[in-house]
């Protein structure tokens, strides 16, 4: 208790509040706070431990791990022929591991096959490899849109394709999730792989762009 | 050329672009870290963490709310405390009764100093 009141003591200088007493938190706040010091209570989570995630997701995962992958296959073909056979082991060689056991399955992006990456129910995500969803993933629109109508869908994203091109939707589960390959952007020959992960940009991953030089995938 | 499908004029434009903070509010890192660590130590599975929180994005769909994704924590964690309530983990009174507790320790605690429960001894 000590720890998290010091915490939120921290917290609370930094907003600059000036009051006599501390800020009240607002009531969803509250909720967290009351939950949180329950379980520390009870024993069912450790607040170190709570601590460490949280710095996880916001600072060490995020699509540049999935862009390394994605630099990794496009320039070593045996681990894109494994990465296509069993991402979930490919992914964990680099590092990236899944923390809730799920599998992970990378699909590929070829001249004639586009694929999408949708949870209808929620908003699974290869968080071990993207980090955290976008907005726009978690929202009804896009969940209901992407199955209905995915070339819409992608028209809404500025992505065009012909209609000789096959869009396949793939709708994650608590089980499965997926990585998108994009194709590797034509003049990139010459690249390290390093230089290709920067080409590589989240929205890429999940279906909604392509690699493409010159793009800013620094998000 | 296509008509979109009327159903798809009710959905509303998708919030492309709209990236901001990886977390909005502290408390939505920290509601979001409880589920994975909960998850880890098999208080729930994973399956019916994803159960619990569809579920609950359903419910408040169909009693109006927000569907731009904007409510998402908020539904996060009202999926937990549902679930842990369902599991006979954290009981909804207890609930209640320490975020009632936080809110006093708040509001008597002077400026600058830790912010504690009340000691009972």
């Amino acid at each position: 208790m000590t720890a998290d009141s010091e915490k939120q003591e921290r917290a609370d200088h930094e907003s600059g509040h000036d009051h006599g007493h501390q800020h009240v938190p607002s009531d969803t706040a509250l909720r967290v706070k009351a939950l949180e010091s329950l379980l520390v209570e009870k024993g069912l989570v450790d607040p170190a431990a709570l601590d460490a995630f949280i710095d996880y997701y916001e600072h060490e995962v995020g699509p540049r791990n999935g862009a390394k992958v994605v630099a990794r296959a496009w320039t070593d073909p045996e681990f894109r022929a494994w990465l296509m056979k069993d991402a979930t082991a490919a992914v964990a060689s680099l590092g990236y591991m899944g923390r809730q056991g799920e599998h992970l399955v990378a699909v590929e992006n070829t001249p004639q096959t586009h694929n999408l990456v949708v949870c209808t129910l929620c908003s699974c995500y290869p968080w071990s490899v993207l980090g955290l969803p976008p907005v726009w993933y978690k929202s009804d629109a896009y969940r209901a849109k992407a199955v209905i109508d995915p070339r819409g869908t992608l028209r809404d994203f500025g992505l065009e394709l012909g209609p000789e091109v096959e869009i396949k939707v793939w709708d994650s589960t608590a089980e499965i999730r997926y990585l998108v390959i994009p194709e590797r952007p034509a003049g990139s020959e010459g690249l390290s792989e390093e230089a290709l992960a920067d080409l590589v940009s989240r929205d890429a991953m999940i279906g909604t762009a392509k690699a493409a030089l010159g793009g800013d995938a620094a998000s | 050329m296509n008509r979109p499908d009327p159903d798809l004029d009710t959905l509303g434009p998708i919030p492309r672009g709209n990236d901001g903070p990886v977390f909005a509010e502290p408390w939505q890192a920290e509601a979001f870290a409880l589920v994975l660590k909960l998850a880890e130590e098999e208080r729930f599975t994973w399956p019916e963490w994803a159960a619990a929180l569809s579920d609950e994005i359903a419910r408040a769909r169909a009693a109006g709310g927000p569907d731009d994704g904007g409510d998402y924590y908020e539904r996060w964690l009202a999926a937990l405390e549902t679930l842990l309530a369902r599991k006979g983990l954290v009981e909804p009174g207890d609930l209640s009764e320490r975020k009632n507790a936080w809110a006093e320790a708040y509001a008597r605690t002077p400026h600058g100093e830790p912010v504690r429960l009340s000691v009972d001894h």
